[in-house]
């Protein structure tokens, strides 16, 4: 691992509530530059939580969370905001403005010229794998889940972040498209350098896209590392949810053998 | 004959011009400061429940005034602070017309748009505005650029809803001076000229129509994103408020305005008034259907130049005198209290429009009754019937004191019914007008108040402070001074009252002069 993580929690607490909830739990986790980590728990585990107290739309309550060496605390919310990248659930995008508009606008609220951000938005578009001419000027409402998605992540890259922060992107797509989708951003991951923070409830995608892995429960943070590492520990929640993409491996091979084998 | 001949319709059509301008103009601006006020409010409320809670009480406290009263509500309002701020700061402005109206009016849009821009704000979806802020926006950059928008359609709905309002409202702001499409309607009613009536709702439900489907392609182009539809919106609204201000705008200004209250004599003599000025060679134009109290307001402050009042009203009602004296005693102490104010009581017409108890000839000639006095004795078998404000009246209270009157029993009537009401035997004795036309129509007898509990109501002309001393004004309206005698004014008011081409007030005017002119 390189010395100096680009994203680093350390010793991090917040609580909702006046205190009464819980959702994330001295959680201390680091993200190495060019690092793909998925986090991955069940629905209240804290993970959206933890995905957003690193570019401040919540604040913590306790311990620190340093982005590119810096605290988080002293740097500008918004300027933060717009040099991090952000891929919502079902895409987030403004329904009121084009594919155009919606890849445009980080670039726009940084004072980017109209010109300059249209070659750039034509860039994210191939980047993303979207036609130029008939997606530019469509609405959000025009285009299919996954269509919606690639949007969401041209959007997301559309500053040239370092870091991007991605809460369940390919949730609510079919499991195709879904395939297709994590496998263009992983190699988008690659190409441009990025850092990201990928939150997923399911540990196959997480197996197959992310380098490391990092499980949450109940606030707290159970186990992380590679795949293999993850599959020596003796945790029993993270045994179980190894156990699924196991069973699933093994059922499938045998039930789709491959033309030549056993 | 197709109802369509009537010459009414030429004259009403003569009026819209102005009328649909006035009407346009108050109801632009009153929408135009509604919006000004409302959005910044919702937009700030949004968050804060309970300044969202006491805003939409307090406009929907403010629908449920009837509109009527909360135009007259904002005269005498208006005209205080208009004294607080001549005695404070030096500075006097017209409480009269416009102003009252447009803050009125304003006052009355609110709610729709009050409501709907909360709703419409509030309804954006929260993933929307987490990715707003997610992407880097202020919260000043997402309301602008993300919740605005996305609340536009319904906000649109809201400002539907409050334009059709206010120009319907709008109307009734005629009796506090401002002209709108409401002066037909007014008139119309008085005089019963259907016609009139008639065009004015058709005419300001056609405004109200059309801007609601101008308001509706803007929200429509918003709501499907189709600028096309909304910019073809935005020019209709446009080319409707250009097309009916500009007439206003290049009308000469008029020099001379004459006031008239809400009944057919006054609309008559203000006719009159006006043919006179221009057979002089003055501009002048009349302001019509306005209230009692906002017509001696607005002369005082020289809103209007002049107007006919009866010396009665204003002892009783406006300087609030409850002893009675002789005609010529009352008119001397009320010209020297006028002159306090800077009015000039020019002098009378000659005629009184007094209340008085009424009752058919025939009857009163079998019982042998005359004056009120002789009706006492019988009272206690008769039954009486007024118009809605009679009995709460001091000259009620008067009779009932000089002559020791009980009767069986007491109605309240529409005024219009009265008169056949006691021609027909339904009531014994109504407290009548004694101009009214319908007395001679019905032969009916007016009683003697030989005791004078009821003060005397003399016609008589006032002018505005600014026309003390217009020698022109003085000149052209003196030949009318002391020339229309009862028999003459009951006769026109009669003819006034039909519903037919002679029967408009200008009509009836010249036929006033062509009787009166030559005495």
């Amino acid at each position: 691992m390189p010395a100096m993580p680009l994203i680093a929690y350390a010793h991090v607490v917040k609580t909702f509530d006046a205190g009464r909830v819980v959702a994330v739990d001295d959680v201390s986790l680091d993200v190495a530059e060019g690092e793909l980590l998925a986090i991955v728990g069940g629905s209240g585990s804290g993970k959206t939580t933890l995905l957003r107290l690193s570019n401040r739309l919540i604040e913590a309550d306790s311990g620190t969370i340093t982005v590119e060496g810096e605290d988080v605390r002293n740097v500008d919310p918004i300027l933060l905001r717009r040099r991090i990248g952000y891929v919502f659930q079902s895409g987030g995008l403004f329904p009121h403005l084009t594919v155009a508009g919606n890849i445009g606008i980080t670039p726009k609220l940084l004072g980017t010229r109209p010109a300059d951000i249209s070659v750039r938005v034509d860039e994210l578009l191939d980047l993303v794998r979207l036609d130029r001419t008939p997606y530019r000027d469509r609405l959000p409402h025009e285009l299919s889940g996954g269509q919606r998605q690639r949007v969401g992540v041209a959007r997301a890259l559309a500053a040239r972040p370092r870091i991007m922060l991605m809460d369940e992107p390919f949730g609510a797509l079919d499991p195709l498209t879904r395939d297709a989708l994590g496998d263009d951003f992983r190699e988008l991951h690659k190409k441009l350098g990025l850092t990201t923070i990928m939150i997923t409830h399911d540990m196959t995608e997480a197996i197959l896209l992310a380098d490391r892995i990092a499980i949450m429960c109940d606030g707290r943070l159970l186990a992380q590392g590679t795949p293999s590492e993850l599959s020596k520990s003796d945790d029993a929640y993270v045994g179980e949810l190894l156990r699924t993409p196991r069973r699933q491996t093994e059922r499938l091979s045998a039930l789709l053998p491959r033309e030549g084998a056993a | 004959m197709s109802i369509f001949a009537d010459p009414r319709w030429g004259e009403a059509l003569g009026h819209l011009p102005d009328y649909l301008g006035n009407h346009v103009r108050v109801s632009v601006a009153a929408l135009a400061l509604g919006l000004l006020v409302s959005l910044p409010l919702a937009i700030i409320a949004r968050h804060r429940p309970v300044m969202r809670g006491a805003l939409l009480g307090l406009a929907s406290i403010v629908q449920t005034v009837p509109g009527l009263a909360l135009l007259a509500l904002f005269y005498p309002l208006l005209l205080a602070l208009a004294a607080l701020s001549l005695s404070w700061f030096g500075v006097s402005f017209s409480a009269f017309g416009f102003l009252p109206a447009v803050l009125a009016l304003a006052l009355y849009s609110m709610l729709p748009v009050l409501r709907n821009t909360i709703t419409g704000l509030q309804g954006v979806d929260a993933a929307i505005l987490e990715a707003a802020q997610g992407v880097g926006m202020t919260p000043r950059q997402s309301l602008f650029t993300v919740e605005l928008p996305l609340a536009l359609p319904v906000m649109m709905a809201g400002i539907r809803t409050s334009a059709v309002w206010v120009i319907g409202t709008a109307t009734l702001s005629t009796p506090i001076g401002q002209t709108s499409l409401g002066n037909y309607i007014f008139a119309g009613l008085q005089t019963q000229n259907w016609v009139f009536v008639l065009f004015g709702c058709v005419a300001a439900a056609v405004l109200a129509l059309l801007v609601d489907q101008l308001l509706a392609l803007i929200e429509n182009g918003l709501r499907n994103r189709s600028r096309f539809r909304a910019t073809l919106g935005s020019v209709g609204i446009a080319a409707l408020v250009v097309a009916t201000l500009t007439p206003n705008l290049v009308r000469p200004q008029t020099n001379y305005i004459i006031g008239a209250k809400t009944f057919a004599e006054q609309y008559v003599l203000s006719a009159l008034m006006v043919q006179r000025l221009k057979e002089a060679g003055l501009s002048a134009t009349t302001r019509e259907g306005l209230g009692s109290n906002v017509i001696f307001e607005a002369l005082a402050a020289d809103d209007i130049d002049f107007y006919i009042d009866y010396s009665g009203t204003l002892w009783a009602n406006q300087f609030h005198r409850t002893d009675i004296k002789p005609r010529q005693e009352l008119l001397a102490e009320l010209k020297t209290i006028l002159a306090k104010q800077n009015i000039t009581l020019l002098g009378e017409l000659g005629f009184e429009n007094a209340y008085a108890l009424v009752m058919p000839r025939k009857r009163a000639e079998q019982l042998g009754i005359r004056t009120v006095a002789d009706l006492a004795s019988r009272a206690a078998n008769m039954s009486i019937a007024g118009d809605y404000e009679f009995f709460s009246r001091p000259e009620w209270a008067a009779l009932r004191r000089a002559y020791g009157l009980s009767f069986r029993g007491q109605r309240q009537m529409q005024p219009d019914f009265m008169y056949a009401a006691v021609a027909s035997g339904e009531v014994d004795v109504i407290a009548g007008y004694t101009s009214d036309g319908l007395i001679a129509k019905y032969d009916l007898v007016t009683l003697g108040d030989p005791k004078h509990a009821i003060p005397p109501y003399d016609a008589i002309v006032l002018l505005a402070p600014k026309r003390t001393n217009d020698e022109a004004l003085r000149k052209t309206l003196a030949p009318l001074l002391g020339k229309i005698d009862i028999a003459t004014m009951r006769e026109a008011n009669l003819r006034a009252s039909g519903n037919d081409a002679a029967s408009s007030p200008d009509a009836v005017a010249q036929w006033l002069w062509a009787k009166v002119g030559k005495r």
